[in-house]
């Protein structure tokens, strides 16, 4: 095999390093809390592997546990794995070549993917330097995640109260995603809908408060649409959101 | 506890609907680009969607009984302070974590 004249290896290890120092952690955490929701070690790499995505692998484990239907844990997929939809906007898979390749860069698109795949000057983003991203990314996460669940499982007990990591792990998600909109309505609206959710369907909590957040951010939509149709200010030529998104919808 | 065909299924289940968000838009970009709603959702859906999780975490705290909340509301508050303080994920998560642990063991045991 021909040494490219940057070893994409190498460079994908550097590119991933702080990633790595993050990720290792949490998979540990992560490992910990399967062990301690009784379930084998060997659940947490499978996890890692079936499911891949950080959050909604914490999430996973209560919702197995509680023996949620499957209709259910795909709705609640879609609704928290909803924001992978756009990064297919401006991950650069074109330069990804070959059948297998791309399957693993798409299955393996996780927010620190996403990120990191940013970083890559667009002159080095080859298929190589990509994919030992994203390998690396997922190494961190699995070991992590054995790490957590070897530690499990020799400790003769585990602390209570372990689980709070998930939770201060959604408010630190809650605060940076808060960092990008700058929209305080937001996230007082999916509160009101959590709490709403929560008296009238508890069995059903999670589900439940996102299709009601999901439902108020669609009528926010309709509001903002009218407000400039009445306005009037909209420059000539712009298409009309409302239009556009039927069109979309409907497609 | 769950049986290993449950947890498989409920795996596969997963991996099925997160691979289809993650490789779908690939094909059909043009209409989500193009659909100002869609561009809507992506940037109001996630601290949306977190700040759900937060009190999905929390829902089975009793407001009545034990310590009603105490040690959870303050390990929640110490967590958001650090996190605004230091900007740093993973040290916000183990200061509150380590935080919550330690009081619900020992001090308000």
């Amino acid at each position: 095999m021909p040494v490219p004249s940057r070893r994409p290896f190498r460079a994908a290890a550097r590119d991933t390093v702080g990633v790595g120092v993050a990720l290792v952690p949490l998979g540990v955490a992560f490992g910990l809390l399967v062990v301690d929701a009784g379930l084998a070690w060997w659940w947490a790499p499978l996890f890692s592997v079936f499911i891949y995505a950080g959050s909604l692998e914490f999430l996973a484990i209560g919702l197995v546990v509680a023996l949620t239907p499957l209709a259910q844990i795909a709705l609640a997929t879609v609704l928290v794995n909803f924001r992978h939809v756009f990064y297919a906007l401006s991950f650069p898979l074109h330069a990804v070549r070959g059948r297998a390749a791309r399957t693993y860069s798409m299955y393996a698109l996780t927010d620190e993917a996403y990120a990191l795949a940013h970083h890559i000057p667009p002159e080095e983003r080859t298929t190589a330097r990509i994919l030992w991203m994203q390998v690396f990314c997922q190494s961190y996460w699995v070991l992590g995640g054995i790490l957590g669940a070897a530690l499990g499982e020799v400790l003769p007990s585990i602390p209570s109260g372990m689980g709070f990591a998930l939770t201060a792990l959604f408010v630190v998600l809650a605060i940076d995603a808060h960092r990008v909109t700058k929209d305080v309505p937001s996230p007082l609206m999916a509160l009101a809908c959590a709490l709403v959710a929560l008296l009238v369907a508890p069995g059903q909590m999670l589900v439940v408060a996102m299709l009601l957040y999901l439902g108020a951010l669609t009528v926010r939509y309709r509001i903002a649409v009218r407000r400039r149709h009445r306005s009037h200010l909209d420059p000539p030529g712009e298409p009309d959101p409302g239009t556009t998104d039927e069109e979309a919808e409907h497609a | 506890m769950p049986s290993t065909g449950y947890l498989l299924a409920a795996l596969t289940t997963i991996l099925v609907v997160t691979f289809a968000l993650r490789a779908l838009p690939f094909a059909v970009l043009e209409p989500l680009r193009a659909s100002t709603f869609m561009t809507f959702l992506a940037r109001y859906m996630p601290v949306g969607v977190m700040v759900v999780l937060v009190v999905y975490t929390l829902k089975d705290v009793s407001l009545t009984s034990g310590w009603r909340g105490f040690p959870e509301a303050v390990a929640l508050l110490v967590t958001v302070a650090v996190h605004l303080w230091r900007r740093n994920a993973l040290l916000s998560i183990v200061v509150g974590t380590a935080l919550y642990v330690l009081l619900v063991n020992t001090v308000l045991a």
